[in-house]
């Protein structure tokens, strides 16, 4: 556990983390992992960030080693897509029993290393350690080295009991196991200039691939994406890339930096979401591969893609306007960066009346307080109670927000809109605002709302002999 | 007889277990206004609260104690004493169930000392029941976890009956983790027709059966209350539903002298004519018109159903008490369960109408269930399905792909009628067409294709 303790030590110190740069010296030193406080926690823990984080490599085999707890409820339920491999949405786990615990549960992860290997014959096998085998100490490590060695195939070690911290740490551990063992193991057939990586994209509802033609159109490669719809091959021969987008900045900022740090390979943060973060992320990749020595003309190219799709993209919000001037949105956003959405939904009239900034670093927080002007409310942190009566008093229109909170809003009966990961609609790019928008118009313009807020016959009755 | 074979692969691939510290937390979300909380790392809160979230499409209380390294290495007293307080203060629940899970069992942590001690200490948890429960997740499976959870809020919360006067319409009902909201509704009015006063232990329709609460509760949304709880040994029979309930209903009648009758199913023709006998004995009411007329609308779907079911070839992975259900029902309809996989142990495995059990995962469902005509087993069975072509009917938990799956009714005579409309409707959607050449001998039936691919 020693280099597990050092390596969370070296990713809770993370000199690309903004907040962590906006830290004194002594703050720093203590890390930003959160104590949980037991009995008010919410949220995953490492192993599942990590699971989130690489399980969108689609051939390759996930064994979780652990009881049955860690992954009998949780296979397959995350919407990331695959193009072609299957083989990520079958669940693989030794399920350690008792004799395990008292003799150790070593012997029983290499044989089903084995029995995966004799099946499957996949690229590789990512082993995810958890809590139970690390406490009794199984060491993943050596028994994915002996089994590396026996079947002649990367048998990846991800070290990430529950643990050991939340679930953005697990994103990071996850990060750091590719860093490790994966990016750079291999060697790309060819390379271009125009070769990039797209870092903390989970192809979640296939939202990759409502941003993927635009880039196929410029003629710039995606190399690989950590991870959404990735091979293994391709992570392994990531580090060719000229250039890198990082997407969700607070998972994979680690192996961002660290990759430019050994290969060389410039990184900016980036959104999908929202016309002017989509059009800001296609200049941005164009302006990065044309430093580094791709034809100038790719900007050119760039700026009149640009042009056409927000012009595509604003002539069908448009008729939305007209329906959607004034209602006011509740935002409480996770992984989705607040502000991108802000300005989206105030391209097609929305209003945003309050919106969450726990997630936010102070430069997001600024760019918000000059997004909303006053209107908006800034909450760091608001109780399930108090999102309730918000809804219910109507200061909201509509709420958009993870699942976590969906029955805060229904149960109020107020229109929600699921914009967490594991949504079912996909609003990347200009496409995908085009959607969020028209999902927002669904919900608010459902014939429900007028039914179901009406008081039972009966109830108003009582209501007038009461007064009476 | 049917053998039960433990699978033997060292990988479960695909499983159908879920573990003991999530059931248990279900059957505690049965009681009103209260917190399951299980002792563990966030991440076995979190992955059972989502699942939870999934299937009834409803918001779920659970918390954690959140152990970290250094808490699950040193022990995890001062996690379990903070959790409580923290709950206490921002839930204001009745009521927390306590269960461990794989780590705080490695280490040892005795939990029900634990609370003895936070107890003295801290008087602002006195208004609050608390139930600790032992549900490792390296053993056992989902419905140990439920039965275990039943068992020990019996031990701690059911007043010992000074008398043996007893309220003569009163019945304590213990549902296994198989029967869902809509099932204890459909029981409910059941038993209420025979002038019954049913009290559920745990009572899901209270909490998660969907419906629109007055006010914001962070905690369950009803369910039985502590004060039914405590009074359950006053009333005069115990009808325990699932083997699962066995040792629960035993527990109650050592503590109360309340003599308990078992029902290893409530779904089909028979079982269900036992229980209306039963309820027409214990209660002096004759059968109500309503279940007559109902018992007979069943024949009748029986016989129109029976063409479509009969010959059938199904394969049903599910834990132990529900897999008896559709395998016995299944059965009855005249279909052949030729695949029958579970989780766990239990007494009901070798009664049933099938050669062999497996302890196994859905691999081991896929592997044997090729050239069957029914997949039956809970939403993860869908790879499987698409894989076979073969159409799959879901049950149990989690249904995380359909609506309903809290309302889903198996129970009573008009629970199976709808059930054999239901499957026997997917049984109809799949019919094979005939083609020019379904009757011919196999040799000739190959050989057009074999010379078109040629040409």
């Amino acid at each position: 556990m020693g280099t597990l303790g050092s390596k969370i030590q070296q990713v809770l110190n993370e000199p690309g983390c903004a907040t962590n740069q906006a830290k004194s010296n002594p703050e720093r030193k203590k890390g930003c992992n959160r104590l949980l406080a037991p009995g008010a926690a919410a949220g995953g823990c490492a192993f599942d960030g990590a699971k989130i984080a690489l399980q969108p490599i689609t051939d390759v085999a996930h064994l979780i080693h652990g009881p049955i707890g860690c992954e009998g409820h949780s296979w397959d339920n995350r919407g990331a897509k695959s193009s072609g491999p299957q083989l990520y949405r079958t669940s693989f786990t030794t399920s350690i029993n008792e004799q395990d615990i008292i003799f150790g549960g070593e012997k029983h992860l290499y044989k089903a290393i084995k029995e995966i290997v004799e099946k499957h014959n996949p690229p590789a096998v990512f082993v995810y350690q958890t809590c139970v085998p690390a406490m009794i100490g199984d060491d993943i490590e050596a028994v994915c080295k002996a089994a590396q060695k026996k079947f002649g195939k990367p048998i990846i070690p991800i070290n990430v009991p529950g643990f050991v911290g939340s679930k953005n740490l697990g994103n990071k551990l996850a990060g750091e196991a590719l860093l490790d063992y994966v990016i750079g193991t291999e060697e790309p057939e060819f390379t271009t200039p125009y070769d990039i990586n797209i870092i903390g994209e989970y192809n979640l509802s296939g939202e990759l691939w409502q941003v993927k033609p635009l880039l196929d159109e410029l003629g710039i490669r995606i190399l690989a994406t950590i991870s959404g719809d990735a091979k293994y091959h391709e992570v392994a021969r990531s580090h060719r890339a000229r250039a890198a987008m990082m997407v969700c900045s607070k998972a994979m900022i680690n192996v961002a930096r660290k990759m430019e740090e050994r290969y060389g390979i410039p990184f900016f943060e980036g959104s999908f979401y929202g016309i002017g973060d989509m059009s800001d992320a296609l200049r941005t990749i164009s302006q990065l591969l044309v430093d580094r020595g791709a034809n100038a003309e790719l900007l050119a190219r760039t700026e009149a893609v640009i042009q056409r799709e927000e012009t595509r993209a604003r002539e069908r919000i448009a008729p939305f306007k007209t329906r959607l001037a004034g209602k006011r949105v509740l935002l409480f956003t996770g992984g989705v960066k607040s502000w991108s959405v802000v300005a989206a939904l105030q391209e097609a009239g929305l209003i945003v009346t309050g919106t969450s900034v726990k997630k936010s670093t102070p430069d997001d927080k600024a760019r918000i307080k000059e997004l909303v002007k006053e209107d908006a409310h800034m909450f760091d942190d608001l109780r399930p109670r108090e999102m309730y009566a918000m809804l219910k008093e109507a200061r909201a229109d509509i709420m958009l927000s993870g699942g976590r909170t969906q029955f805060v809003a229904l149960k109020a009966k107020m229109p929600w809109l699921d914009i967490n990961q594991e949504r079912h609609h996909a609003y990347a790019g200009y496409v995908g605002m085009v959607a969020l928008i028209n999902e927002i118009d669904k919900a608010l313009s459902n014939p429900i709302w007028d039914q179901i807020r009406r008081s039972a016959p009966w109830e108003k009755a009582a209501l007038h002999l009461h007064i009476a | 007889m049917a053998k039960v074979v433990v699978s033997q692969e060292h990988c479960t691939v695909n499983p159908l277990r879920m573990s003991q510290p999530v059931g248990a937390a279900l059957a505690f979300m049965g009681v009103d206004n209260a917190m399951p909380l299980l002792h563990g790392s966030q991440g076995c809160t979190s992955f059972g609260l989502v699942l939870f979230v999934r299937h009834f499409r409803e918001a779920i209380p659970m918390q954690t104690t959140a152990l970290s390294e250094v808490a699950s290495v040193m022990g995890g007293f001062d996690n379990v004493e903070q959790a409580l307080v923290n709950i206490a203060a921002r839930t204001k629940p009745a009521f927390i169930g306590i269960c461990t899970t794989g780590i705080s069992e490695i280490k040892g942590d005795d939990l029900n000392g634990f609370l003895k001690v936070i107890r003295a200490s801290h008087p602002e948890l006195d208004s609050i029941a608390l139930v600790d429960v032992s549900t490792p997740d390296f053993e056992g499976a989902f419905q140990d976890g439920w039965a275990a959870a039943v068992t020990r809020m019996i031990e701690e919360l059911v007043d010992v009956p000074f008398s043996t006067a007893r309220l003569t319409r009163r019945i304590n009902i213990l549902p296994g983790s198989h029967i869902t909201p809509g099932d204890i509704d459909e029981l409910r009015d059941i038993f209420e027709a025979f002038c019954l006063e049913p009290v559920f232990l745990p009572d899901l329709s209270g909490s998660l059966d969907g419906h629109i609460p007055a006010e914001f509760t962070p905690t369950t949304l009803g369910g039985i209350s502590l004060e039914q709880i405590r009074k359950m040994g006053s009333a005069c029979w115990t009808i325990a539903i699932g083997e699962q309930m066995r040792g629960a209903a035993i527990t109650l009648e050592h503590r109360t002298g309340i003599p308990y009758r078992l029902f290893e199913r409530l779904t089909g023709l028979a079982a269900n004519d036992e229980l209306m006998g039963f309820l027409s004995e214990i209660s002096g009411v004759p059968v109500p018109r309503k279940y007559r007329r109902q018992r007979s609308q069943l024949i009748d779907a029986m016989l129109d159903g029976h063409f479509h079911f009969g010959g059938k070839r199904v394969a049903i992975a599910a834990e132990p008490d529900l897999l008896a259900v559709f395998s016995h029902w299944l059965d009855e309809m005249g279909c052949e369960i030729q695949v029958a996989i579970t989780t766990t142990q239990s007494p009901s495995l070798e009664t049933m109408p099938v050669d062999e059990v497996v302890l196994g995962d859905l691999e081991d469902l896929e592997m044997r269930a090729a050239g069957t005509d029914l997949l039956v087993t809970h939403s993860h069975g869908r790879q499987a399905a698409a894989r076979l072509g073969i159409p799959l009917f879901r049950i149990g938990l989690p249904i995380f792909d359909r609506l309903g799956a809290g309302q889903q009714v198996s129970v009573g005579y008009r629970g199976t009628r709808d059930l054999i409309f239901e499957v026997g409707n997917l049984f109809l959607a799949n019919i094979h067409e005939p083609t020019p050449h379904t009757w011919e001998s196999r040799e000739n039936a190959s050989q057009p294709l074999v010379s078109l691919e040629v040409h």
